[in-house]
């Protein structure tokens, strides 16, 4: 993003925030560029001549006097087949050496598509993982985030989805990612060949939180370009989405707006949906998922982002460690998949939909008996029973290093009622059971 | 002469605005920016400055941007094709617009203006017409659509003349009508009326007095909702709020169907026209379709355009219904209403009132539900508006501003428990704290009397004893443990049990199961209440557990079959037999 010839300078700063200056100006376009001090900053509020800019690199040592000039345009992202196999930082520079990517200029953040023009997603996307396929069914052209908290492996698990998923492009869009896990993506890319459909845009820990608020307008404008242009299946993954919310929160809280639930600022639902929305079926083929993350505090899931999240998003994949199997499980009872029926039974085998239900009503017989155990109460054949099926359905379904075929899951689910269960037990429909049992081997 | 200004402040989709002339409050307004009109709303005066709420993003937009005062409010257009549409919250035709792509001041018209309509007259010259009175007919699809005197004609008029039986499109005059004055003024089959202001033209609006069947059984078995009742239904996310009002949508009895989606899910709003047209409404045969409007405006759309469009659903119900149509509006969901108004009276810098929403919130959802009801129409005949809406309260906590004004204002509450979303009990209607005022009613009372079985009200009251009673018996047993409580403990939970997973727990996904009528839902609750009214005797807590999962497994056989089929009989039979040895 250049400085373009003539253009007016400015050097008189009115006021000064941790992330906004204010000035006098004319002619300002509201969302519309502009360079403090040399760090890029945008337009959020004109009232008059006073324009109020974020700067996203942060205000440290900004004076007064300091420079100010406008681009005249929002932010933009060159697009083409080029940015394939590219790594950018926040304003899409690159960051890998190479040199800068030639194509149209796309303005980012641009409109919605017209829900009359999409298409209702139908393409199962399997990931190996019986937690997720199983019992959580992923759709392209959903969007649904890891819930986890922040010691749970939730970037391997992401990394390897994204890897095992049939699409043309994956878009890594890193918010405040430690440089570490920064590595770790690009070495799984690197190392399963798959470098050259992969397009990340990063922010790491070490450079200003402000910055990450372009990082998922990025992702999603060169995820657009494919999708769009090209009708090419585009995953995008987005991590952390809580620190995105944190970067917006700064931002309001800056600018002296009433903060709503937990100190986010009131718009948190529609600035976490222009986001989330761009995952779409296209007419013509194209699609754009997204996996997410979102961090989550001691599993608090009704702090105001997993709960604005969950509102927008089409579902979470809960992540916890199980201390029974001593596994990383996708918790089936706060996980859900809203798109699954749109494939279950219908691109998987007929059984899926109540092999997954009677699972999981077990599962939950299991966690009652276990809440009698730890009260002290006796337990019952039924109960010791459940307890067991427990321990093997998260080993050999729950856990997140499964690796198996949906076909796989659903038989293992059969052999696992029968092992364990009388056919009453399990309440499944006649017809199905006739078809399916698997007696006690 | 049209009042102008010129644009001196913007903050996201608030702009300041100094006007030359006088403006109204909720005034509709353009802003020019480079030749794109960007429309907006007058929200608040202030001496020369008027703050606007736009309807569109104002990327781009500078201080000095012209701005055009248009001197109506917010309004939609009302004529026959607005059935089977897809509106965006501004009543533009999604259908028609260019492009995959939104565009920023493309607005599309509402109605075909071309499209011929076989009218036929009702009124005829020389009769003596109100607002709303009927002058004609043409046929919408399947539905007789009234030609009315518009909405706003005050006072009588008289007929001069109505145009023969013919074709005409909806902005040829139709009508002559002729007012106390002896003024002439023509009538289109097309009329305007601004949204936020509720539609009359009835005579009254008397107690609601009928039930509306839905098929789902927790709502109609135990608390019913009346015809031209309000409901609502609170839930935190995952817990089926969607899922349930699908259900409703598909299966009410209801001639008209509006759905607004309100700063959703887009994909939800495509399940529903991708889906509709191919399934089939059970009452009539016809394609859903053919009895439903969509209002969308999903949440990545301008959240101005939000709060439009819960109001120009409304409107649109309260057209059909001076028809005489019984319709039935969802708002899916009106929080997200709610946190539009919270985002503008946030850059309003007005004064918060409770987690930062405007402190009129409770009276502006109150005001909404104020409009639905069932109506006796000038000439005799009824229509009816049922609302049903949804809550998403932060958090899942009931205790929240939007989930308690709007506790206040509906009249039946349907509240999605967490726990029971958990154990995938769905739909996961709490049946305990869920209620029905509808119930009250000595006028429900009486309908369901005669269109159920007299003394009906009482066994919905015993079912709901049953449930509680199983409630305080699980607490119990948690509490002491299996052994430690008697017998009668035993039984007691688990003939809530059978209740529960019978009548409460529905598979919305199963096509027999999905939808229940009254009579079958009257057939089940018998059934089950004669099992929960005998009395066992148990050996141990253990026998108890294994007879009543059998009982249920059984249940629940019955409910996924053919009502009266063979299989039906045949599960029948079987839970017969398995009483016998009780």
């Amino acid at each position: 993003m250049s400085e373009k010839a003539f253009q007016r300078i400015y050097t008189k700063l009115t006021a000064i925030t941790k992330a906004t200056v204010t000035l006098e100006a004319q002619g300002v376009a509201n969302d519309e560029l502009a360079l403090v001090a040399g760090r890029l900053a945008q337009v959020v509020k004109i009232k008059d001549n006073a324009v109020t800019l974020q700067v996203f690199g942060g205000t440290e040592d900004i004076p007064t006097n300091a420079e100010v000039t406008f681009f005249g345009e929002p932010p933009s992202l060159n697009v083409s087949d080029e940015l394939a196999g590219r790594f950018f930082n926040a304003y899409g520079e690159p960051i890998d050496g190479g040199p800068a990517v030639e194509g149209e200029k796309r303005q980012i953040g641009g409109p919605s598509v017209n829900p009359f023009k999409r298409r209702q997603p139908s393409q199962l996307i399997p990931t190996g993982i019986a937690g997720i396929d199983l019992n959580n069914t992923l759709v392209s052209g959903q969007k649904i985030p890891f819930f986890a908290d922040p010691d749970q492996p939730y970037n391997q698990v992401m990394s390897m989805v994204a890897l095992r998923a049939d699409v043309d492009k994956i878009i890594l869009g890193g918010m405040g990612l430690s440089n570490d896990d920064y590595l770790f993506f690009k070495n799984q890319f690197e190392s399963a060949g798959a470098l050259h459909k992969i397009i990340s845009f990063v922010n790491t820990t070490d450079q200003p939180p402000v910055e990450r608020l372009l990082i998922p307008d990025m992702a999603l404008t060169a995820a657009e370009y494919f999708a769009v242009d090209k009708n090419e299946k585009v995953l995008v993954l987005l991590t952390d989405m809580t620190l995105y919310a944190d970067a917006l929160s700064i931002v309001s809280n800056r600018m002296d707006q009433i903060p709503s639930k937990d100190s986010m600022p009131g718009s948190l639902y529609s600035d976490l949906a222009k986001i989330y929305e761009k995952a779409v079926q296209l007419p013509d083929g194209g699609s754009i998922t997204i996996i997410a993350v979102t961090t989550l505090n001691d599993g608090d899931i009704t702090h105001a982002i997993p709960d604005n999240t969950g509102y927008i998003t089409e579902g979470q994949l809960f992540l916890r460690a199980d201390p029974d199997s001593g596994k990383v499980i996708v918790d089936p009872f706060r996980s859900l998949s809203r798109l699954k029926q749109l494939v279950q039974n219908k691109k998987t085998r007929e059984d899926h939909s109540a092999v997954m239900n009677t699972s999981v009503r077990l599962y939950a017989d299991a966690a009652n008996a276990k809440t009698k155990l730890e009260n002290g109460f006796d337990l019952s054949d039924y109960d010791l029973r459940c307890l067991d099926y427990a321990k093997e359905y998260a080993t050999r379904l729950l856990a997140i290093d499964v690796n198996i075929s949906i076909e796989e899951m659903l038989d293992t689910g059969w052999e696992l009622f029968g092992k364990y269960f009388t056919k009453a037990e399990t309440g499944l429909k006649e017809k199905l059971i006739e078809k399916y049992w698997k007696e006690k081997a | 002469m049209k009042t102008t200004g010129k644009v001196t402040g913007i903050i996201a989709n608030l702009v300041t605005v100094e006007v030359d002339g006088p403006v109204a409050q909720n005034e509709i307004c353009f802003i020019d920016l480079d030749g794109v009109e960007l429309m907006a709303e007058v929200i608040k005066v202030n001496g020369n400055k008027a703050s606007v709420q736009v309807f569109e993003s104002t990327r781009g937009l500078q201080i000095g941007d012209k701005v055009e005062f248009q001197g109506y409010m917010l309004e939609v257009t009302l004529g026959p094709g607005l059935l089977s549409s897809n509106f965006d919250g501004l009543q533009n035709n999604l259908a028609t617009m260019e492009g995959v792509f939104l565009k920023r001041g493309e607005y599309t018209k509402a109605l075909d203006e071309e499209k011929l309509w076989d009218f036929k007259p009702i009124a005829k010259a020389g009769d003596q017409v109100v607002a709303a009175d009927w002058l004609g007919e043409v046929k919408e699809g399947w539905l007789p659509h009234k030609i009315m005197v518009p909405f706003n004609f005050k006072g009588t008029y008289t007929v001069k003349n109505v145009v023969a039986a013919g074709q005409y499109n909806i902005t040829d005059t139709i009508a002559t009508l002729t007012n106390a004055e002896g003024e002439e003024v023509k009538v289109t089959m097309m009329q305007k009326w601004p949204v936020k202001v509720a539609v009359g033209g009835y005579v009254e609006k008397p107690r609601p007095f009928k039930v509306m069947e839905t098929g789902v059984r927790c709502i109609d078995t135990l608390n019913p909702i009346a015809e031209g009742g309000t409901g609502f239904i609170p839930g935190p996310f995952g817990c089926g709020k969607t899922v349930l009002q699908h259900a409703l949508a598909e299966q009410a009895d209801a001639d008209i169907i509006i759905m607004a989606a309100c700063g959703e899910r887009a994909n939800e709003v495509v399940e529903i026209f991708t889906e509709f047209p191919e399934l089939k409404d059970k009452h009539t045969g016809r394609s859903l379709m053919e009895r439903t409007i969509i209002i969308c405006n999903t949440s990545n759309m301008p959240v101005a355009a939000r709060e439009a469009s819960v109001y120009t659903a409304m409107t649109l119900g309260e057209y059909y219904r001076a028809m005489g149509m019984k319709v039935l509006l969802l708002a899916d969901s009106t929080s997200r209403w709610a946190q539009a108004l919270r985002e503008m009276s946030n850059r309003l810098e007005e004064l918060p009132g409770q987690d930062g929403f405007p402190v009129d919130l409770s009276a502006i959802i109150s005001n909404f539900y104020a409009r639905a009801g069932y109506v006796k129409l000038n000439n005799g005949q009824s229509g009816s508006i049922t609302f049903i809406g949804t809550v998403s309260p932060a958090g899942g906590n009931l205790k929240e501003p939007v989930t308690e004004s709007t506790k206040k204002a509906a009249r039946c509450f349907y509240g999605l428990s967490q726990n029971r979303a958990d154990k995938k009990r769905y739909p996961a209607v709490d049946p305990v704290d869920s209620y029905s005022k509808y119930l009250e009613y000595p006028e429900i009372i009486e309908y369901l009397d005669s269109k159920i079985e007299k003394g009906w009200v009482d066994k919905v009251t015993k079912t709901k004893y049953i449930i509680r009673r199983g409630k305080d018996a699980y607490e119990q047993i948690n509490i002491l443990g299996d052994d430690g409580v008697p017998m009668s403990y035993h039984e007691q939970y688990w003939k809530s049990e059978l209740v529960d997973f019978v009548i409460l727990q529905q598979d919305a996904f199963d096509d027999i199961d999905g939808s229940t009528p009254l009579e079958r839902q009257k057939f089940m609750l018998d059934l089950v209440l004669e099992i929960c009214d005998r009395s066992f005797k148990f050996d141990n807590f253990e026998e108890c557990t294994t007879y009543f999962k059998g009982l249920i497994n059984i249940c629940r056989q019955m409910n996924y079959s053919e009502y009266k089929s063979e299989q039906f009989e045949k599960y029948l039979g079987q839970l017969k037999e398995e009483l016998k040895h009780e």
